[in-house]
């Protein structure tokens, strides 16, 4: 359960993030907008990756500045876009990094969480490979064993679908559509594809100018007439297959 | 962090093991230190031992020193190209002791106790590097290439500085401060190997309780917080134990730019990232070059003063390699 109330933060004099107040339940929830919108800043100042400039924000209850980042560590797992390892590294002892704030990898439970996370990701061919001679995607997905064997109840990620092929872009948002489901996580994803938002997510947030335009069901944010002045084009939004399906343009 | 699966021979995967591998390298470097004690001993042993005991233990600091404040270096800054020298912490030190040269002058500096005057100097060194990191790091919140450019500035301003100092400078100041800008292995002084050698194994036991820290700091600065990591102290923690060993090894032999270098990267490949492992490597890799190549050149070849320039050959064309292969970070 993530609760933010008047989240402020600026870069320099422009404010990314501007008095952001949302409730975010249970499930897997997409933020959406146009480019600049705040939506990577939101999801940092909410993984207290940056400081923020105003207001607060709840993670389990537990206020974000407040709390020891130790602690945090094992409530919540965050991912960001740019993930560059600057070191040597196997994609066993990166995802085994999950552990890190649980003590490490050191018991046989955490060493069958890793090898769980691996599995999940369907990283097993590659586990002892080193993550630099990995291509796009098996890196994109090492990152998010990492952040799976965290074993948090709240789990943020920053386009994870990026360097990702359709099958495994498909492949991820099920898993994580799963997750949500079955072990009742809180799973905030920001996502640039609308199609992947309006298939996969449970509540959308749609923000625009470091704010929330909108926030609610897929059937209350994917139409036309919202998103077509969110991202000020033309678009149409019709219903194929019962899935509702963005035209742009 | 789960053992490999072991696909090569038994005996060895054993030998490839960090623990294994960092016993060698204490083997090797227990022999490098025997050989110069003990090779060509002249009649009066005694005199000889305890003048070679003494550098021994001076480059067994320094080897510490350089190895361990290195690799932290390349931990906090995420590349594997930098060492304390090339960010300028030794010129910090450099420009230190020329300014009490020249303010304090050379007949006062000679009645001083080095020990206070180090003391001095290093407090100085120390309280500078950490406010200079803590307001580029954390204050201003600088990108860390724009660090390393703004060290490598800092650093080449102040050797000019230094260089600018010196000509200030009357002959018998100027004989004073000659000893302390060459790197010297062998003229290691007396005064300040305990103070040193006691203030750099003290930085490095308080590196250990962050040493898993700083295995996850070097993965970048998100991921870091993300698991958990109190970024801000770690790395602050790390400058402090740089800034008190650069202060140690500089004072003792003088300003080393690529040393650090050859033994951290040479660490790496041999035992790996982990810090537990890598900056023991790093020291005993050190240990050996040091001691080793002391006892090559001096009871081998007969020339005793080329060392560091040997060195900082190597250590230089180490440095085009990793530049030029792009194995930068």
């Amino acid at each position: 359960m993530i609760t933010t109330d008047g989240v402020t933060k600026r870069h320099g004099r422009t404010l990314a993030v501007d008095g952001v107040s949302v409730d975010i339940g249970p499930g897997l929830t997409a933020i959406i907008g146009p480019n600049g919108a705040g939506k990577s800043t939101l999801l940092a100042c909410i993984g207290r990756l940056v400081r923020l400039d105003g207001g607060t924000v709840l993670v389990d209850g537990l206020d974000v500045t407040a709390t020891s980042t130790r602690v945090l560590a094992t409530r919540l797992a965050v991912l960001r876009q740019e993930n560059h390892v600057p070191i040597r590294l196997s994609v066993a002892d990166l995802v085994a990094f999950g552990r890190f704030p649980h003590g490490g990898a050191r018991t046989a439970d955490d060493r069958a969480i890793v090898d769980d996370a691996v599995a999940m990701l369907g990283l097993d061919s590659v586990r002892d490979r080193f993550i630099d001679e990995l291509s796009g995607g098996q890196r994109q997905r090492a990152f998010v064993a990492m952040a799976l064997a965290q074993s948090t109840d709240v789990l943020l990620l920053d386009e994870p679908l990026n360097n990702l092929d359709p099958r495994y872009a498909v492949d991820l948002m099920r898993l994580l559509g799963g997750l949500a489901a079955e072990r009742g996580m809180t799973i905030v994803i920001v996502l640039h594809d609308i199609a992947v938002a309006a298939r996969h997510a449970d509540r959308i947030v749609a923000m625009k100018d470091g704010r929330v335009a909108r926030e609610g069901s897929v059937d209350e944010v994917i139409t036309a007439e919202f998103l077509g002045a969110l991202y000020e084009t033309q678009v149409a939004v019709e219903v194929l297959g019962g899935r509702r399906v963005v035209l742009w343009g | 962090m789960p053992e490999r699966a072991p696909r090569a021979t038994p005996v060895r995967h054993a030998l490839s093991h960090p623990a294994a591998r960092i016993a060698m390298l204490g083997i090797a470097a227990a022999a490098a230190i025997a050989l110069f004690l003990l090779l060509d001993l002249p009649g009066r042993a005694d005199y000889a031992l305890g003048l070679r005991w003494r550098t021994v233990t001076g480059m067994l600091v320094v080897a510490i020193a350089v190895g361990a404040s290195t690799v932290l270096l390349q931990t906090v800054t995420a590349n594997r190209i930098l060492t304390p020298g090339i960010m300028g912490f030794d010129a910090i030190f450099m420009t230190i002791q020329v300014t009490g040269v020249l303010v304090i002058g050379p007949r006062l500096l000679l009645g001083t106790s080095p020990t206070v005057l180090w003391g001095i100097e290093l407090v100085l060194m120390a309280g500078i590097v950490v406010l200079l990191y803590w307001w580029l790091f954390i204050k201003r919140r600088l990108d860390l290439h724009l660090i390393v450019l703004v060290g490598l500035v800092i650093g080449t301003m102040l050797r000019a500085v230094t260089t600018f100092l010196q000509r200030l400078l009357d002959p018998d100041a100027f004989a004073v401060v000659q000893n302390l800008v060459f790197a010297s292995f062998t003229a290691i002084d007396r005064d300040l190997l305990l103070p040193t050698g006691v203030l750099v194994v003290a930085a490095g036991v308080s590196i250990v309780p962050i040493l898993r820290s700083l295995d996850a700091l070097a993965l970048g600065r998100s991921t870091a917080i993300g698991l958990g990591v109190a970024h801000r102290r770690v790395v602050m923690h790390a400058v402090v134990a740089i800034a008190v060993m650069v202060a140690a090894s500089t004072a003792l032999v003088g300003p080393v730019l690529f040393f650090g270098l050859l033994v951290a990267n040479a660490a790496y490949s041999l035992v790996g990232h982990r810090h537990a492992a890598s900056i023991p490597a790093a020291a005993l890799i050190g240990a050996i070059v040091l001691i080793g190549g002391q006892t090559v050149l001096a009871r081998g070849l007969g020339f005793a003063t080329e060392l560091p320039v040997v060195i900082e050959f190597l250590g230089g064309a180490l440095f085009i390699l990793l530049v030029l292969t792009g194995r930068t970070r």
